[in-house]
């Protein structure tokens, strides 16, 4: 309980800056998540998180340094190789994308598979490093790399707010943007690199298999909420804030699920599931769009007229 | 059955030809339904169900307290038909599009799946890393006795199901055909397109379930996938299409189990990398002969609609 009470008044500044960054980031892939959605590139971020586990094996074997900046650095860049075989593939076939993504999840994914497996042969080598990249350890992250998060996760927001309205206009009227001279590809490739890079920088925190649910659930909680853009970058950055703060606090507050030896509850899903939760509630009762709402109004309405048919006799 | 293949590869072991049977059978079975999915633009869903299949799993295990096949079966149908229909729900009440919609359904599945387990750790060993990556070496210690014969569970498991599967294909295939390629035909012909829809999932739940404990979920996808997608590009037509994923499939299979025995790595994952490996070439070189055909011929497009 004293633990509970020390963990939510933020007094551990080393669980204060995780915290800050888990958020930080949550913001920055719910933003950006937002515009990848409305761009209906929601599951690109799958395939990138996906290619990163075997970016990150080979920065281990190339590099031979372990610091969390140089295996991140691996991931981006083979998310970034991933993104290009798929889009060069898109390009030559006519093959529907689906297939090209699906086989790009899981082959990237194999392909890590066989590296840690290699790693974990080696002499020597041990892959509790990498373990902790499938479904996150943000509790036990240290200071440094928090910040590095914070840092790359404040870029991006700042990238998204700058170029709100091109973004805006690339996502709902491709056509009229390229009409009136925008940049429209380079657009593009600038949103998929942003959701690369917050792909990547989720990873220590919520894992290569769950780091998509960060961009695609706070903005399709958000979408209940919103009718314009701003809305939505707003709502899903507070429902993705939120949702990181309340996800990292119960896995580090709960009791060990499997006994004091067991591993203690896992950060990432924990994240997930929360905002999950967020976004049933917003599915329910949202004023616009909200089922319950709905209801609530239909069943208005429904009396206001029979009382009014009723007075009319 | 096993000792002349013996003779003809005599670097392997009987247990090395009976995993790699396993892995054939696993990525023929799944091949062979995953060409429906590919052909009726469902991939993702594929991959969306191999994920949430896990709370399933995890339930059954829960309330049986063993790691009966059955159980979990049963749980992980049923899950993976709710993925199906939360997607598409969502996608209308959310007004977010299929994609997305899918996203947030097989996280949120995936997530409560691994709670589950962190919870059922303390009753049995159950590692939600080894759900991912999927314990093909393992096949050989498990076996069952089937006519008087030593064979691993999983192969058994795998075989029932593939059979199983070839008899509804080869029972259902006019239904399948119809619906895959012009549902709105087949619905005014009288064919029950949502009921066939609902029969396709399940087979994809159950099928990913019963090749899940040997090559784990995410590995399953490639398998799903990878095979009908890379014969779609070979040829336009439905019934070869099907005997090249088959083919394709195990060869894949092999080829990754040998490759991953050479460099002593994960069999399941060198499956799944050769998978990519034989699409990514497919589309270098089917891109290419469309090419040179279309410079030396007039401009018939290499790609055109299926026919059925």
């Amino acid at each position: 309980m004293a633990e509970l009470l020390r963990l939510l008044s933020l007094q551990d500044s080393s669980t204060r800056v995780v915290m800050l960054s888990t958020a930080g980031l949550a913001i920055a892939a719910a933003m950006v998540g937002s515009l990848a959605m409305l761009r209906r590139r929601a599951l690109v971020g799958d395939a990138v998180a996906h290619a990163s586990l075997p970016g990150i094996c080979l920065a281990w074997f190339v590099a031979g340094d372990r610091s969390l900046a140089v295996l991140l650095v691996g991931a981006f860049v083979l998310g970034l190789a991933c993104m290009g075989t798929m889009a060069l593939v898109q390009r030559l076939t006519n093959v529907r994308e689906d297939a090209t993504t699906a086989i790009a999840i899981s082959g990237f994914f194999g392909l890590g598979i066989v590296l840690s497996r290699m790693i974990q042969n080696q002499p020597g080598g041990n892959r509790a490093g990498l373990d902790g990249f499938l479904f996150g350890k943000a509790a036990s992250a240290v200071t440094s790399d928090a910040w590095l998060v914070l840092v790359v996760a404040g870029v991006v927001s700042a990238t998204v707010l700058g170029l709100r309205k091109e973004f805006g206009l690339l996502c709902f009227d491709r056509a009229f943007a390229a009409g009136i001279g925008r940049p429209v590809h380079r657009l593009d490739a600038l949103l998929l690199v942003l959701v690369a890079i917050v792909t990547v920088a989720g990873l220590p925190s919520v894992g290569v298999v769950l780091v998509v649910a960060m961009l695609v659930i706070p903005p399709a909680a958000a979408r209940c909420w919103s009718v314009s853009l701003g809305t939505m970058l707003a709502v899903a950055a507070a429902i993705g804030a939120a949702s990181a703060i309340i996800g990292t606090g119960l896995s580090a507050v709960l009791p060990p699920p499997g006994g004091a030896s067991g591993g203690g509850w896992p950060t990432g899903p924990m994240i997930v599931l929360t905002a999950a939760a967020l976004f049933v509630l917003s599915l329910l009762v949202a004023p616009q769009q909200g089922l319950l709402t709905a209801m609530w109004r239909r069943h208005r309405l429904r009396s206001s007229v029979q009382s009014s048919s009723g007075s009319m006799r | 059955m096993i000792d002349p293949a013996l003779e003809l590869a005599p670097w392997l072991t009987a247990d090395d030809l009976w995993t790699m049977a396993t892995a054939v059978l696993a990525s023929v079975a799944c091949g062979l339904v995953g060409c429906w999915l590919v052909l009726r633009r469902l991939s993702l869903l594929g991959d969306a169900i191999s994920h949430a299949v896990l709370p399933g799993i995890a339930g059954a295990f829960l309330l049986t307290g063993t790691r009966d096949v059955l159980p979990m079966l049963l749980g992980a149908t049923v899950i993976g038909i709710a993925t199906a229909f939360l997607s598409s729900a969502l996608g209308r009440w959310g007004r977010v599009d299929r994609d997305a919609a899918m996203g947030v359904t097989f996280t949120s599945l995936f997530a409560l799946g691994v709670v589950m387990m962190s919870l059922a750790a303390r009753q049995v060993d159950l590692d939600p890393g080894c759900v991912l990556y999927g314990l093909l070496e393992f096949v050989p210690f498990d076996t069952v006795d089937l006519l008087g014969v030593q064979v691993p569970r999983a192969a058994a498991w795998l075989g029932g199901a593939l059979i199983i599967d070839v008899i509804l294909m080869v029972a259902f295939f006019k239904e399948l055909r119809a619906t895959s390629f012009d549902p709105a035909h087949a619905a005014s012909l009288g064919v029950r397109v949502g009921l066939v829809h609902l029969g396709l999932m399940a087979a994809v739940a159950a099928n990913t379930v019963v090749a899940f404990e040997s090559v784990g979920s995410i590995l399953v996808v490639a398998m799903l996938v990878a095979p009908g997608a890379t014969a779609r590009l070979w040829t336009d037509r439905l019934v070869p299409m099907l005997w090249l994923a088959t083919a394709i499939a195990s060869a894949t299979a092999i080829v990754g189990y040998l490759v991953a025995l050479e460099l002593n790595t994960s069999a399941a994952g060198m499956i799944a990398t050769i998978s990519m490996v034989g699409y990514v070439g497919s589309v270098g070189a089917v891109v290419t002969i469309g090419a040179t055909r279309r410079s030396s011929q007039s401009g018939r497009p290499s790609f055109s609609e299926p026919r059925p």
